[in-house]
């Protein structure tokens, strides 16, 4: 029988958050605990939960381990977005680190790490040093990984309390436990510094290796990882290593095994007999090879792996290539890198083996395996020089299966064996033109073609067959075009009767003058030219002896491949590329940051795949979207196309120069904040539309309130009723943790029109390299866009509302707004480019007429009703664009709310 | 850096996030809707375990129907990655007894919060053995296996033990009856060309251990390997016994055992974890008794008739059978009509897989049996590819034998209150992937 936890997700929809919020305040344990428990649940499933923080803590001072463990973990994700009130749970942490359960300590130590608020890390300090002494050994393995967490949040608040001195300590501790997690927090560290921290002396290898024989399996790993680093001094020393290090490669553990191999064959390159050379390679081999029993993912890194070490040392699997035999029932990743492995160790001893199970997966159904196959079989040939002509008879063999893809590839990898070995197998062209016709991959074409070619003078109707292809010339890719017209020059060189002097014509017209394509212009007309001046020196140059090629394909640099056997069994090695090639992330020197390279930001990080659609983000009252969870999520693609329009956005060519961070001249007052912090992992964002100077800017403060430096910021407009968008890049210097940054942005209008109805929403997203991408929802204010041309004359006022139909007239009251006086009104409203017009009395109420003007020349004459000192002001528009009237109603309700 | 995860998510067939723990800082949360988009959405799945999106790697692997996804954006360690996902649903299984899959996810999410928080911190794996877990990992509703057994003083030093040099077993142990089952189940992998010609084969066995006995004892196997044997005749001076000895091309041991010493004595010596794991792996090619051969003849006749016919014979003693005998015979797609005659067993078209499944309960050893079969097909039109022939496929268990003659020769028991142990030994072989292409 098992758990029967499902029952806290299905809750009632309704009134849920009020509805916990009660049960976590209840005086029942049980039912705080079931709460907890349904929080957890809700958690889990996606939903927001960080409104009931208060209530959660609160049940966190309790005896019940299990609901304690729920508290934690219900802090640890979302103490971030309520870093003030996490502080309240300090108290009970501190508390917990003396508890007498060492479970508790561990427990309190281990959570406080993982909750990255800077107020919170301050308190961890004391408990973590306490901890680090701590008595039970359990309470030293947490605290010793939590020095290293600790230095990802504050690298500096490590070094000045002496935790990397603690930490060193922890390696004589006499608990194999206890050493492994603090070797494995060092290690970290010093990958993460730049300063010399964690250097493996004899002393402390001696030490680790002893260590090595009792701790976990993990331990293990963490251990042979760190030690990989050390150099031996001597081939003495290097062979003591190894000797130690060799009976782990018996561990039932894969991880183990290859951090084992990792470790021996670093030595290997010091140890000079060639005995023991010898005799280690023949103890790596049983070892690998059962890797290849284990699950198919870690038979997938462990080939990864494989495939590195064959290529250094290619004697350790020599007879084993038995084992890279494919299964029928492999899944195909693991058949892929068998064949690559199995390409690798294909010698003259085994080729007829080889060739037989190549020719058995040649027939399989997977298209992409069976191609594999038979360019393995190719590259066989052309590796083995004496078992070229059974791979020639194994490829014939396929040929006749008429299977297209199969004789397509055959035909590709036939032009390299020819390459390799001209003048040799020539006999089997005949062969291979029978199967002219089916040809419809470029690449096969382009082969066959430039077998034709080379071979015009053995071919007796080498015309006719490249005729053939001539019809279609122009609708050819541009690789087979360039065969064909290198193969019509040798034809024509090689035979200059008359049919090929036509066919060289038609060639050459049709790659001169009809091809946009310079490549094969230029080489056509370096041909022509040729041909036209001396046809000798063209003989020469065309027909001359080619260089012998060698099947270097999927042969690394060696360089690089050291590098990656330094990173065996991860995933540098797995990929077969350097970390630097796809780890982004940068060193912090424990000193200062300052003068760090922020231009090398990991662009690959984040890229909104999807401008902001108004489909996607639906219009909220607010104002404000939240961008975590429930949003489509911006899609992080490869290799990071930075989006179309934010590509053209940076790089527009725009006079207009933005000011930059003007923390002294704060516009008007403070701006509405859209993205705030807790929405935005610690990054504040406020923004609203100002007009300055006769331009419309998008002011914007950002603040930065997390514990990350952030920098690389870009921002996009959506489509919008009046096309707004930026006019140059967003410039803002790189933003340390706590600092803040404002920026006028200039705008320009009628960039990006948004079609379908007028809509005031204006969306927006911001990024940075180190955030997701944020998405919020502003409001256009209409009074922005309002031109200082807005003044009218006051006949030219009357006309123009006389020649618009009443129906262009929208009327909205507000009874909320009163206006003290008429001439203030007027003076507020001239402020933003409102113009006054005319003023008359209708009773005891004040009608006043202005003017404005939007963009592309609309005006806009209002009448503005009230009554002076009474709530209640009507309003009155009439625009040849009545559709955003509304909007400059909500204009009116600003200004004056203000 | 051994960092094996930065998070790890369990998602439903659908997609769905079922549970998800993040470690590290450095992957953000929203990572897995790129894994649903890139991966999960598109013909990506299967194709490679490993891939990078954006600034992250995804490292997954699929258990039932969950997939369980590891993110990292560091270098970490792949290996050590996969090996904590395998060991977890281990771990998980043995507390949820037996099942993993969506619905025993959502029926224990708490417990596995729980455990997600102890067996990985920060990203580096800690113990992960249920035996040490379950002294202080206790939850309401889950079955404890030990329940019958008598109650230890739980708490106080279980932390000394999760840490302790014998991580894998808890002191004060104590049976009235001490036992010790040992199975050697051993799994051929076998292929076979259609001429007869063993294109690969080797044996890969386990080493089952059931262990009940009191306190901390201290074991030691012996087997009839040759290398073991040689060290230690060479130990006693004098010469090796005769009778038929194997060669071990590779052997892994459970972390319990000593490998230093294996390194030097050859001995395999250990303190057993309590109840049931896996002492040792070994995987031998040299010498192997392989239970079965298949002969098969396939003809085809035309484009619309084809002519099975295979033969099975068991090769092992005469006093032993097998049993669940199931031979897999491809046949085309386009097959319409299948006629057939068996000496022993039943035979059925399964046209979902398209195979003749011939099913023979019990398969005496030294006889031999035939399925003969006339299959129509339907012709088809321009079908100008010939058939693939997929290879034939056997599964069986033979009790008693193993295919490599492995042999325990001894298991001794020493405790300090020196009690008598029962020791019970059972050997089964079983067809690992046993295929006979034709």
């Amino acid at each position: 029988m098992s758990g029967h936890d499902s029952k806290y997700f299905s809750t009632t929809k309704k009134g849920e958050i009020p509805e916990l919020k009660e049960e976590l305040n209840s005086q029942y344990k049980d039912k705080r605990k079931d709460a907890v428990k349904k929080v957890i649940a809700a958690m889990t499933v996606g939903k927001d939960v960080s409104s009931l923080f208060t209530d959660v803590v609160n049940c966190m001072q309790t005896e019940n381990l299990e609901l304690k463990k729920l508290v934690y973990l219900y802090l640890i994700n979302y103490a971030k977005s309520q870093p003030d009130l996490a502080i309240l749970a300090v108290n009970t942490f501190v508390k917990d680190s003396q508890d007498p359960n060492p479970l508790i300590r561990a427990l309190a130590v281990r959570t406080m790490g993982c909750i990255r608020v800077d107020k919170i890390t301050e308190y961890l300090c004391d408990p973590l040093q306490k901890c680090l002494k701590d008595d039970d050994p359990y309470v030293r393995k947490t605290a010793a990984i939590c020095v290293a967490k600790l230095f990802d949040i504050n690298a500096e608040l490590v070094e000045d309390r002496g935790f990397l001195e603690a930490l060193k300590d922890l390696i004589s501790d006499n608990n194999p436990m206890v050493v492994a997690n603090a070797v494995a927090a060092l290690a970290e560290i010093q990958e993460n510094s730049t300063s010399p921290i964690f250097e493996i002396n004899s002393t402390t290898l001696t030490k680790l290796l002893t260590a090595l024989n009792e701790c976990t399996e993990w331990g293990q790993v963490f251990i042979l990882d760190a030690l990989s680093r050390y150099k031996a001094a001597d081939p003495r020393e290097a062979e003591n290593i190894v000797e130690r290090v060799t009976p782990r490669l018996q561990h039932a553990n894969c991880a183990v095994v290859l951090s084992a191999v990792k470790m021996i064959l670093q030595q290997m390159e010091l140890i000079t007999s060639t005995d023991v050379i010898r005799n280690l390679c023949k103890k790596m081999a049983p070892p690998l090879v059962t890797l290849l029993s284990a699950e198919p993912e870690i038979q997938y890194v462990a080939l990864r792996n494989i495939n590195l070490i064959v290529q250094k040392r290619p004697t350790i699997l020599a007879h084993e290539i038995k084992v890279f035999f494919c299964k029928y029932n492999d899944p195909i990743y693991v058949k892929m890198e068998k064949l690559e492995i199995m390409i690798k160790l294909a010698s003259d001893r085994n080729i007829d083996q080889v060739l037989l199970e190549f020719k058995e997966y040649a027939t399989e159904v997977d298209v992409d395996f069976v191609r594999k196959a038979v360019r393995a079989i190719g590259r066989c040939a052309i590796k083995l020089e004496r078992a070229a002509e059974r791979c020639i008879s194994v490829l014939l063999e396929l040929i006749k299966i008429k299977v297209n893809y199969v004789v397509q590839e055959a035909i590709i990898v036939i032009k390299d064996i020819f390459r390799r070995y001209p003048n040799t197998y020539e006999s089997i062209i005949a062969t291979l033109c029978e199967s002219l016709d089916t040809l419809d991959e470029p690449e096969a074409k382009a082969s066959m073609i430039w077998i034709i070619g080379e071979y015009a003078e053995r071919i007796d109707n080498a015309d006719e067959l490249l005729e053939s292809f001539l019809e279609s010339f122009p609708e050819e890719p541009a690789q087979v075009q360039l065969q064909l017209l290198t193969a019509t020059v040798k034809l024509f060189l090689k035979k200059p009767t008359e049919g090929p002097q036509q066919m060289i014509q038609i060639v050459l017209n049709n790659a001169t003058v009809e091809t946009d394509n310079p490549d094969l212009r230029d080489r056509a007309y370096i041909y022509w030219r040729l041909l036209s001046t001396d046809p000798e020196a063209a003989k020469d140059v065309v027909l001359a002896e080619k260089p012998v090629i060698t099947d270097d394909s999927n042969q690394l640099e060696p360089s690089l491949l050291d590098e990656l056997l330094a990173n065996i069994s991860t995933l540098s090695s797995v990929y077969h590329k350097p970390p630097e090639a796809f780890v982004t992330r940068l060193k912090t020197t424990v000193q200062k940051t300052e003068d760090e390279d922020f231009a090398e930001g990991s662009e690959a990080g984040y890229s909104s795949g999807n401008p902001v659609d108004s489909a996607a983000s639906p219009p909220t009252t607010t104002g404000n979207i939240h961008p975590a969870g429930r949003q489509p999520a911006p899609a992080p693609a490869v290799p990071a196309p930075v989006p179309d329009l934010l590509g053209d956005l940076m790089g527009l060519d725009n006079a207009a120069i933005v000011p930059v961070d003007e923390p002294t001249t704060p516009s008007g007052p403070p701006l509405p904040v859209v993205v705030p912090a807790a929405a935005g992992q610690g990054l504040q964002i406020s923004a609203q539309l100002t007009r300055k100077d006769g331009q419309v800017f998008y002011s914007m403060l950002f603040e930065n309130n997390s514990q990350a430096v952030l920098d690389g910021f870009m921002i996009q407009f959506n489509k919008n009723t009046f096309g707004l968008a930026a006019a140059g890049p967003l410039q803002i210097q790189p933003l340390h943790p706590g600092t803040s940054a404002r920026t006028l942005l200039p705008m320009v209008l009628f960039q990006n029109m948004s079609a379908g109805p007028p809509s005031s929403l204006l969306q927006v997203a911001v990024k940075n390299n180190q955030q997701p991408v944020w998405y919020f929802t502003d409001k256009i204010i209409l009074h922005a866009l309002f031109g200082e041309d807005g003044r009218m004359e006051r006949g030219a006022f009357l006309e123009t509302w006389r020649s618009l139909p009443d129906s262009n007239e929208v009327l909205k009251e507000f009874p909320g707004i009163t206006i003290t006086s008429v001439e203030s009104t007027i003076e507020l409203l001239t402020a933003f480019n409102m113009f006054f017009i005319a003023k008359r009395k209708n009773g005891n109420q004040d009608v006043i007429y202005l003017s404005a003007k939007v963009p592309r020349d609309v005006p806009f004459l209002i009448e503005l009703t009230a009554m002076v000192g009474q709530p209640g002001l009507k309003c009155a528009v009439k625009t040849p664009t009545p559709e955003i009237a509304p909007f400059f109603f909500e204009a009116v309700e600003l200004l004056f709310k203000a | 850096m051994p960092v094996a995860a930065s998070a790890i998510y369990f998602l439903n067939l659908r997609g769905d996030v079922l549970i998800n723990r993040t470690y590290r800082d450095d992957v953000g949360g929203n990572m897995v809707d790129a894994f649903r988009t890139h991966i999960m959405q598109t013909k990506e799945l299967g194709n490679c375990p490993v891939r990078q999106i954006g600034g992250c790697s995804f490292v997954y692997m699929r258990i039932s129907n969950v997939y369980i996804v590891i993110v990292v954006s560091s270098n970490a360690n792949v290996a050590c990655g996969f090996k904590f996902v395998v060991e977890a649903v281990a771990l998980f299984k043995s507390y949820f007894g037996g099942a993993f899959d969506e619905d025993a996810i959502r029926n224990n999410f708490v417990l596995i919060y729980e455990l997600l928080d102890e067996i990985m911190d920060f990203g580096y794996p800690q113990n992960l053995s249920p035996e040490i877990l379950k002294l202080y990992i206790t939850q309401e509703g889950v079955r404890s296996p030990f329940s019958s057994k008598p109650k230890d003083k739980p708490v106080p030093n279980a932390t000394l033990q999760v840490t302790g040099a014998v991580g894998w077993r808890r002191e004060g142990l104590a049976y009235k009856k001490n036992e010790v089952f040992l199975d050697i189940v051993e799994s051929v992998n076998l292929l076979m060309s259609s001429k007869g010609n063993v294109l690969r084969c080797d044996v890969t066995g386990k080493v089952l251990m059931k262990c009940f006995l009191s306190g901390m004892p201290d074991l030691k196997l012996g087997l009839n390997d040759k290398i073991g044997l040689e060290k230690e005749s060479e130990m006693k001076s004098r010469p090796a016994k005769s009778g038929k000895t194997i060669e071990l091309d590779d052997v892994t041991f459970h972390q319990c055992v000593n490998l230093t010493r294996f390194n030097s004595e050859k001995t395999v010596s250990f303190v057993p974890p309590d109840g049931e794991f896996e002492l040792m792996k070994y995987r031998i090619t040299e010498g192997v008794n392989l239970p079965f051969r298949v002969l098969p003849t396939i003809k085809e006749l035309g484009r619309t008739r084809m002519e099975v016919n295979v033969k099975v014979k068991s090769v092992f003693g005469a006093k032993m059978f097998a049993l669940g005998v199931v031979v897999k015979i491809p046949v085309p797609k386009q097959t319409a009509k299948t006629n057939f005659q068996v000496t022993t067993g039943r035979a059925k078209y399964n046209p979902s897989i398209d195979c003749l499944v011939w099913k023979i309960r019990k398969f005496p050893g030294q006889t031999e049996s035939t399925l003969s079969a006339e299959i129509e097909l339907i012709s088809t039109m321009g079908e100008k590819k010939s058939w693939t022939r997929p290879p034939i496929q056997m599964e069986f268990q033979v009790p008693m034998f193993t295919a490599s003659g492995l042999r325990v020769r001894f298991l001794k028991v020493w405790e300090k209150s020196g009690y008598n142990t029962v020791e019970w030994v059972r050997y089964i072989t079983k067809a690992g992937s046993y295929e006979i292409r034709c």
